[in-house]
């Protein structure tokens, strides 16, 4: 399940961008991978970070994976419903449990993710 | 774990299975300069009864709080440990345990520790206690890398106040990472400045730190401090003596998220210095920062109740170098002391434990007022120790009580605005009053006698 409408990452992020600003959720693969999702800490709303960097972390009952910064900018929203209902990252992690929105800085920084095929690709090889 | 000795021939068996000639052919990758190069220097063996006779010759060297009269607290302290703490204590369930947290094994201990997590959080007001640290100073260092996570900035600040042994531990802790640490000074009552420490405070301070009492026994103006620290958009982390709890706010009622302190007092001997018992605790949001273990109490799929370690996935075992810390371990043995004294004081017991503290300070404070050359410089409210100031240095006082059977208190010189005449009395619940009054005899000689701080013992 991986809808071409949006980016992706090697950490396993999708990133939809609509008018300069990325939404960001982990993928169908990762939501499985880590299995029951506990825990969701997100970044504060107005805080800048740069491509790459850890911004929060998702928690499983298995394991604590960081959430990473497909691409620069300004996090200006958190899915509250997330953090008080963490479970929805394992039942709609491409919709409804989206994680946050950053408003890009660099709009270039978008042609460094994969689009659908490759990271179809990815999950094939 | 048996004992297995390599006979000459096993050794030689060995090294020919994996191709060396000798022993030392299994350092040659180690530089010459780095390597000894002869047999290390070590006396021939001795018999059994050779080596009891040594230690018991050594042992008797050491003079410790059973035959010296102890005034000495600077965070450790000489409390009355009841004789049950010893047999509880000792048990073999409890003492020849290490680390067993399978909790299908390991009930009784996962018990204490969720007790004593328990009582943490009573004492403290906080929301979550881990299983204990290894002492006051490592636990305030973890809870300054929780603050400066949870605020993500690059600096701390510290009350010249604080305890100058937890400073020293932060200040080596917070070197490796880059922070900076900053000192809020102590105005002319022995205390922190709340003006002084608003100028500290910049956007760049993650946390500052409320020693409650202070390292001068005096109590702290923690609701000023706090309203500065929380303005400038900070966290508070609490150092405080549990001892005093029952007396003082608790860290939650002045505002701190994170607060830790030094357990020992209750049912840890000072010995020389350790094994102590650090704590840690903190408001809800802080949970899945703070290091160590934590134990929940949950229910089988049988639905008996039970204990078991809980948010596992933080430590290091799992994270790595993601691990929110170093510290995967707690300190188990004392922790378990620490739980039956607590269980056996009550909140009763604990409140007219901090009485009997109050009391005794001040019953010192009044015998050493009036003596020609003694002077209290700090007038505010203090729990377990006072600072008196001798126009003679503190240190001749010392050599001279200590002659004398007495461990007079600690010099305080180059602490906060301290002199050299300036030493810290500790008195706990177990100092009678023929000891303080001794004390107070102590003092006038000494302070009469100019040639008293040369005295030699007869």
């Amino acid at each position: 399940m991986v809808p071409d409408d949006r980016k992706y990452t090697q950490e396993h992020e999708w990133i939809l961008i609509e008018d300069g600003i990325g939404t960001i959720g982990v993928t169908d693969f990762a939501a499985g991978e880590l299995g029951d999702v506990v825990f969701v800490e997100l970044p504060e709303t107005g805080s800048e970070y740069s491509q790459g960097d850890t911004v929060g972390t998702i928690e499983s009952v298995k394991a604590v994976a960081d959430l990473y910064l497909p691409v620069s900018g300004e996090i200006v929203e958190a899915n509250e419903a997330v953090v008080d209902t963490p479970e929805l990252v394992n039942t709609d992690p491409m919709e409804e449990g989206w994680l946050f929105k950053v408003k890009l800085s660099d709009l270039s920084e978008i042609d460094q993710l994969m689009d659908a095929a490759a990271y179809g690709e990815l999950l094939g090889g | 774990m048996p004992y297995v000795p390599h006979s000459p021939a096993d050794v030689r068996a060995m090294l020919d299975v994996i191709g060396k000639q000798e022993i030392g052919d299994l350092f040659s990758h180690l530089p010459e300069n780095v390597r000894l190069g002869r047999p290390l220097d070590l006396a021939p063996g001795i018999t059994e009864e050779e080596v009891r006779r040594y230690f018991r010759k050594a042992a008797a060297a050491n003079h410790g709080q059973d035959e010296l009269v102890s005034f000495l607290g600077g965070g450790i302290y000489d409390s009355i440990i009841p004789a049950a703490i010893d047999a509880i204590s000792s048990r073999s369930e409890f003492l020849t345990a290490y680390t067993p947290y399978q909790p299908e094994v390991s009930q009784g201990t996962l018990q204490v520790i969720y007790e004593w997590q328990s009582f943490i959080c009573r004492l403290t007001g906080l929301d979550v206690a881990n299983a204990s640290m290894y002492d006051a100073a490592t636990a305030l260092s973890e809870a300054l890398s929780v603050a400066l996570a949870a605020k993500r900035k690059k600096a701390i600040v510290l009350p010249v106040t604080l305890n100058p042994r937890y400073r020293r531990v932060v200040r080596t802790m917070m070197a490796g990472e880059g922070i900076t640490v900053l000192d809020a000074p102590a105005g002319p009552d022995g205390t922190t400045d709340p003006v002084a420490l608003a100028d500290v405070m910049t956007s760049d301070v993650a946390a500052c730190v409320i020693p409650n009492p202070n390292y001068l026994g005096l109590v702290e103006p923690v609701d000023e401090l706090s309203r500065v620290i929380r303005d400038a958009g900070a966290i508070v982390v609490a150092a405080v003596n549990p001892v005093a709890l029952s007396l003082l706010k608790t860290p939650a009622e002045f505002g701190a998220e994170l607060a830790v302190g030094e357990a020992q007092p209750f049912g840890v001997p000072p010995s020389w210095g350790g094994p102590l018992l650090g704590f840690l605790a903190c408001t809800d949001k802080h949970k899945r920062r703070i290091p160590g273990r934590i134990v929940g109490r949950t229910t089988d799929n049988r639905g008996n109740e039970g204990y078991v370690l809980t948010l596992q996935t933080r430590e290091q075992h799992i994270r790595r170098d993601k691990a929110t810390s170093n510290i995967c371990s707690n300190q188990g043995l004392n922790a378990l002391r620490a739980t039956v004294y607590l269980a056996m004081l009550g909140a009763g017991g604990l409140a007219e434990l901090g009485e009997a503290n109050l009391t005794r300070i001040t019953a010192l404070r009044n015998r050493v007022t009036g003596i020609a050359g003694v002077g209290l410089p700090f007038d505010g409210p203090v729990f377990n120790e006072t600072v008196i100031r001798l126009e003679r240095p503190a240190g001749e006082f010392l050599a001279f009580a200590r002659n004398r059977g007495v461990l007079a208190g600690i010099p305080l010189e180059g602490i906060a605005d301290c002199v050299t005449g300036d030493l810290l009395v500790c008195v706990t619940e177990k100092r009678t009053a023929a000891e303080i009054e001794n004390f107070g005899l102590l003092l006038e000689e000494f302070m009469s006698d100019a040639n008293g701080g040369k005295e030699v013992s007869a």
